[in-house]
């Protein structure tokens, strides 16, 4: 067992806690950037300026108007930056935009004494464009040859054998919607200017040194002129890695030049209109398989809809490629990626970042051609998986060293969900009702966890340890719900061998840990996790000094463990606060600063080859649903999910993970419809589904009527903290099951195997037409007695 | 300057200087009270529900949770409001709170991640704690007996106990609430798992008392004012005074405009409390509900004498919502897609309209006179449903939307039908999101009067459905995919009735 992962003596780790905030929460007592006006004086408000047009040059803007509003101090435009006029890393995302480029698209600030006044200023402001045609879809994009940044690669083995080899030959095409993220709580920062005329800045940010960063360049101030602070958030899935920084950035700037605390908030309308989503993407594909089943070639173009500007688009379609193959050897592969360039918003990191896209096209595949290779669909996946033991590797030359969790997780779900008696409960069922059909479907995942690029695979923490026993711990990360404070509370109590009491945590702020990574990739843990350990590591060796000499004994000799240090063989006791007075009187200094990277990693983004992950994180989940033949309704009975985490950190946060992700997964994929105005009126590229009452996400009625969550147990992963894995991101992708138990009933309306596409996301409408081909199929076997294989056949 | 004052957590305070729009959500963060979040500002993710004290349906107070972003603060004049601050019982200084029992569950079974819909979840599930008529292993479909015990009700629910906990819990309760981080489950057992309260429990006692008198009220900053009457004379005369008045219930429809679209009134009327819109009256050829009864009261009130109203209330919005929303409210903003007409058609119901000179008695079918538009005349207000017995012996409410709770319909078909030895004697049928405003499916129903209730009848009947109206294509549905549901609404009918199809 290596270092990182060994666990002492009665850890803190592993011990299922509920949230660190829990009580805060259920109390309506913790704070969010936006709570935090109410405690704040003299705030001014900040509102957008929106144009409600997809694109056109600005001709005129003019904000004397605003100014004459009651309550307006100041209106914000491109003239007031000091420094650079950009809101993104890769300086196509102007913050004050001379050019609108999607519809909703701010290109000015009004700041009032209030928000009504800020409101009522903004609508003043009067705007002029020279209107542009827009490219709203996809399908715009590509016909009008619209890409920006890279075209990446990702080539293996040699795919004219591979489909010289081929039996079968499918191709198709694939059109898959994106995803608003919804967090509850919308974009905030709270900017204030302190006595130095130093920034600081409260805001609702996954990645606070880039908002740092991006404050600083705006403001044309060195980075240490400005502080970034997040308390928590309410929800961020990716929508706040990159998107704050810009928001933020107003904040800082009206701060700057009024000298007082400027807030804004967006509403709901504003966040949805505003605000980079998940990444849509369209695929065309051709795919070689051998008689038995077996995948020889693959070729397939990935595009993914990048918005107006780059935002993260690069690694998003980076990581796509990188997960296409899932959990399938695909010897033979070349996967191209491009980016679409459309008058929408900059869309970004969602939960998964291309991988749940990459993956989605793969399962798409598997789950629409097995009729057609007359296997069943868990067959044929099955048939594909990597192998232990063959050294085979991922189109991208990374080898897959945990090949056996695949089928262990395949087959441990298969067990828990008693699936054998339920297939033939349901056969039955559906043999009984004509009108009303029932499916289960079974997929896995295998998700690569580390940031592609190896930079960001560094993480810092900050231990303070005060005279009287207690603990202060710092580190990069940022709190959005997922408990990653609650487990750094525990690696932290586990290293030191102390109570859980006795560890407190304080807010993420980039004055105490610099140049963090985001939090983001499922990272949050590792990363941070491995920085606390080594700087709780650094205090236990001083300590471990202190107590040997008061014990009498050799500090190799010593442990702490639940607040107590002894040497082995021995029955003198020193308790941990008169452990800690005795260093402090030692002059031993009880603070350190820990770090952490990630080993091992090596990526290549040119050839796109390279091992640019740590490990894989792995999982199944098998899902029953029914489906009303009249409509196309259709209800989640039952889940069931194994999910590797390693060993867990803390399981009842994990679990948490495996079900909210699930959950959110089967959103994106059957429910979450974001739809844009692709006409060519005035409305063009306004986004038609911008208020929760007609983006619907899952409430209590898509939540399985029967959920089990089971983690593999047994599962240390040597190269992380603890033994654990990441957990944020994978689980999503576990709701593939839903779409494909979607597929199947509604492939059950039609003849026996019958195959049907299935749009995503898998409305009650999309089924309802799923149904309807499964029918026609239905009949037309029926009139020409013809079988469904022939008539379906590539 | 006029007042206004709301009790919170026990504590009474004016609402000044707030706006007579400003919600009530505003007014408490505000206050210092940040538990209450904004999530949608439309009532839709429920953030900021917060209990408020009503009149009772089985005690003479009900702890209700309502949309605390919809309702202006001075609609809650002289009323008594509890946020998920006042829920836990604070201890000394430096000690922490002593949890409400739904808080604790909450906390203990990892029902919060984020965090933030939690406060306002934990207010829903208090409101549902509170409810008197729930007790443990209670059978969700008692009561649902026919009005005059013969009713053949269709129950598109079929599933309805995976919806309600051992302990009576309705998750209907929690139909307003949108989390985005725990998939729900542990919400769930939480709510499932919470038990009964405490004898000492002060909101439990709370329940025993009146509940807070409405309070004439005249709250007026700037150009704007707020008004609430004690009579619906007084308040009939002000509707002829100020024509330009918006009258407002449960403002879950004003609420939205205010946010959403900011709309700003000069004055705005309030009538959700006036006696004479409250009663609700069983005669022997009629029903009469008042149009200011929220949808909750109704529901709780008629306990399934009306399975057609029965079958609609789960499936209109969510319960924060049916807490506030009105029959008076549907009707009178006139939307095309509200759930509440198609049934009333069904049920040829008639609307008993008032002003100052009086009453008039209108069929609902032809109330509607364009896209939100009605034969109500400025100045009148609808203050009943009447709904003429007896019942059709077939009802059946289906709602195609993309969401099966708290959805908005893409087209909603309401049945009432009587079938006497295989034959259908009569048939009504009101249609919602196909045409301008709800309609009645005239067409349809003269092809199934007089003929058996067959397949047959219902194939041929199902094509002239599929044709009526004018549905359209939108974010919600295709006109193709909404006139084919109009035609299978009719086959499932059919299927439910012969074929002992639950779903």
């Amino acid at each position: 067992m290596s270092h990182l992962s060994e666990r002492p003596e009665k850890p803190a780790v592993g011990v299922a806690l509920p949230h660190e905030s829990a009580v805060l929460h259920v109390t309506g007592t913790a704070l969010y950037t936006d709570d935090l006006i109410h405690r704040t004086k003299d705030v001014l408000h900040a509102y957008p300026v929106q144009v409600m047009k997809a694109h056109g040059r600005i001709t005129k803007l003019d904000t004397e108007p605003a100014l004459d509003v009651p309550g307006v101090v100041r209106v914000l435009t491109g003239a007031d930056v000091p420094g650079v006029n950009d809101a993104g890393m890769k300086h196509d995302e102007p913050l004050f935009p001379d050019e609108v480029m999607f519809h909703g698209h701010a290109v000015a600030w009004v700041l009032g004494e209030d928000l009504e006044a800020a409101r009522l200023g903004a609508a003043a402001v009067e705007v002029e464009l020279d209107e542009q045609p827009a490219l709203i879809t996809l399908q715009d994009a590509m016909a009008a040859d619209s890409y920006h940044g890279a075209r990446p690669l990702m080539e293996t083995g040699d795919i004219d054998a591979g489909f010289a080899d081929s039996a079968h030959v499918f191709t198709g095409e694939f059109q898959f919607s994106g995803q608003e993220h919804f967090y509850l709580e919308t974009h905030a920062a709270l900017a204030q200017v302190d006595e130095n005329g130093q920034i600081f800045i409260q805001s609702s940010t996954q990645h606070p040194s880039e908002t740092q960063e991006i404050v600083s360049h705006v403001l044309g101030v060195p980075a240490h002129e400005v502080t970034v602070q997040c308390l928590r958030m309410g929800g961020g899935f990716g929508g706040k890695e990159m998107q704050p920084h810009g928001f933020a950035a107003v904040a800082a700037l009206g701060a700057k030049l009024t000298g007082r605390p400027v807030r804004f908030r967006l509403n709901r309308t504003q966040d949805l209109t505003m605000s980079g989503k998940r990444h849509g993407f369209h695929a065309s594909w051709r795919i070689g398989f051998d008689a038995d089943g077996r995948i020889q070639a693959l070729d397939a173009t990935l595009t993914a809809d990048g918005g107006w500007s780059l935002d993260l688009s690069e690694p998003v379609l980076a990581r796509a490629l990188c997960h296409i193959d899932n959990t399938y050897w695909i010897p033979n592969a070349r996967v191209a990626g491009r980016i679409a360039r459309t008058n929408t918003v900059s869309n970004t990191a969602f939960r998964g970042f291309g991988g749940p896209q990459g993956m989605l096209v793969i399962e798409d595949i598997l789950g629409r051609v097995a009729p057609q290779l007359g296997l069943d669909p868990m067959e044929l996946r099955e048939r594909n998986f990597y192998r232990p033991g063959q050294g085979q590797t991922t189109p991208y030359g990374q080898p897959v060293t945990q090949a056996e969790r695949i089928s262990t997780v395949w087959h441990q779900v298969q067990e828990n969900a008693g699936l054998a008696d339920r297939r033939r409960e349901i056969a039955a069922f559906n043999a009984a009702h004509p009108h009303t059909k029932r499916a289960i479907a079974v997929t896995g995942i295998k998700f690569g966890i580390s940031f592609n690029l190896t930079a960001f695979n560094q993480g810092g923490a900050l231990v303070l340890i005060y005279k009287d026993g207690s603990v202060l711990i710092n580190h990069g990360g940022t709190e959005m719900g997922q408990g990653l404070h609650t487990k750094m509370i525990q690696v932290a109590a586990t290293t030191l061998g102390i109570p859980l009491h006795k560890v407190r945590l304080a807010p993420t702020r980039t004055d105490k840990v610099p140049n963090t990574s985001a939090t983001a990739a499922s990272s949050g843990a590792d990363l941070n996790g491995g920085a606390i350990k080594n700087a709780c590591e650094q205090l236990r060796e001083r300590l471990l000094q202190v107590a040997a000499s008061q014990l009498g004994a050799n500090a190799s000799d010593v442990r702490i463990v639940e607040g107590v240090a002894r040497a082995l063989g021995s029955e003198k006791e020193l308790a941990w606060d008169e452990l800690v007075r005795t260093a402090y009187f030692q002059r031993v200094q009880l603070s350190a600063a820990g770090f952490y990277r990630t080993e091992g990693l090596h990526w290549d983004a040119r050839t796109f080859r390279g091992s640019p992950f740590k490990y894989f994180a792995h999982g199944a989940a098998a899902t029953e649903v029914e489906v009303d033949g009249f409509t196309g309704a259709y209800r989640i009975r039952r889940v069931d999910i194994v999910h590797d985490v390693g060993d867990s950190l803390s399981p009842l946060i994990d679990i948490g993970q495996v079900e909210g992700g699930f959950v959110q997964g089967a959103g994106w994929l059957t429910l979450e419809d974001l739809r844009w105005d692709t006409g060519d009126g005035p409305g063009r590229g306004r986004l038609q589904t911008q208020a929760a009452s007609t983006y619907k996400l899952p409430s209590f009625s898509e939540m399985p009527e029967e959920f089990n969550v089971t983690l593999l147990e047994n599962a240390t992963e040597e190269g992380a903290v603890y033994g654990s894995k990441a957990v944020g991101e994978p689980p999503l992708m576990l709701a593939f099951s839903v779409r494909e138990a979607l597929r199947q009933a509604a492939a059950a309306f039609g003849p026996s195997g019958a195959g049907v596409e299935l749009a995503s996301p898998a409305t009650p409408e999309a089924v309802y037409w799923a149904i309807e081909e499964a029918r026609a199929l239905r009949d037309t076997a029926a009139v020409d007695g013809h079988s469904v294989e022939a008539l379906s056949g590539a | 300057m006029t007042e206004a004052r709301i009790t919170v957590n026990g504590k009474e305070t004016s609402i000044s200087p707030a706006a007579p729009h400003t919600t009530v959500l505003d007014f408490l963060r505000e206050r210092g009270l940040t538990g209450t979040k904004e999530g949608c500002a439309e009532g839709e993710c429920g953030a900021c529900s917060v209990l408020v004290a009503r009149p009772g349906v089985n005690k003479p107070t009900d702890w209700v949770a309502v949309n605390a972003c919809l309702v202006p603060a001075a609609a809650l004049d002289g009323q008594e409001v509890i946020t998920s601050e006042g829920l836990a019982t604070v201890g000394d200084p430096g000690t922490p709170p002593a949890l409400h029992p739904v808080q604790q569950e909450m906390a203990v079974r990892g029902g919060s991640q984020c965090g933030y819909c939690t406060p306002g979840f934990v207010c829903s599930m208090a409101a549902e704690y509170y409810r008197p008529d729930r007790c443990a292993h209670a059978d969700p479909t008692d009561g649902a007996e026919a009005h005059d015990g013969t009713e053949v009700h269709v129950d598109a629910e079929a599933h309805v106990d995976a919806e309600h906990g051992p302990n009576g819990f309705d998750l209907h309760a929690l139909s307003g609430n949108l989390c985005r981080c725990t998939g729900y489950r542990p919400i769930r057992d939480a709510a499932y798992a919470v038990g009964e309260p405490t004898d000492e429990d002060p909101l439990a006692r709370r329940r025993e008392q009146s509940p807070p008198a409405a309070v004439a009220t005249e709250y007026a900053r700037d150009d704007s004012t707020f008004l609430r009457r004690s009579t619906l004379a007084e308040t009939l005369r002000v509707l002829r005074e100020r024509p330009d008045a918006v009258v407002v219930a449960g403002s879950t429809d004003y609420g939205v405009e205010v946010n959403i679209r900011s709309r700003r009134e000069s004055c705005v009327v309030a009538i959700d409390r006036l006696p004479e819109l409250r009663e609700l009256r069983v005669e022997s050829d009629h029903i009469e509900i008042g149009a200011a009864l929220t949808l909750t009261e109704i529901e709780r009130r008629l306990d399934g004498q009306v399975p057609l109203l029965a079958e609609l209330f789960p499936q209109f919005a969510s319960r924060l919502i049916r807490n506030g929303a009105t029959l008076g409210g549907n009707l009178g903003t006139g939307s095309p897609i509200g759930d509440s007409p198609p049934v009333l058609l069904a049920l040829e119901a008639s609307l008993v309209l008032a002003d100052a000179d009086g009453e008039r008695e209108v069929p609902l079918a032809d109330y509607f006179t364009g896209y939100r538009q009605s034969v109500r005349r400025p100045g009148e207000l609808i203050r009943a449903v009447r709904i003429p017995l007896p019942l059709s012996r077939v009802a059946a409410f289906h709602k195609i939307a993309k969401r099966r709770f708290d959805d908005i319909s893409s087209v909603a078909v309401a049945f009432a039908l009587d079938i006497e030895d295989g034959t259908v004697r009569r048939a009504r049928i009101g249609l919602g999101g196909v045409a301008a405003t709800p309609i009645r499916a005239l067409a349809t129903e003269a092809a199934l009067e007089g003929r058996p209730w067959t397949a047959e009848t219902v194939e041929a009947a199902a094509r002239v459905l599929r044709g009526e109206g004018t549905p359209m294509d939108d974010h919600r549905a295709s006109s193709l995919y909404r006139s084919a549901m109009l035609g299978q609404s009719l086959r499932k009918l059919h299927a439910q009735t012969t074929e002992a199809v639950s779903s």
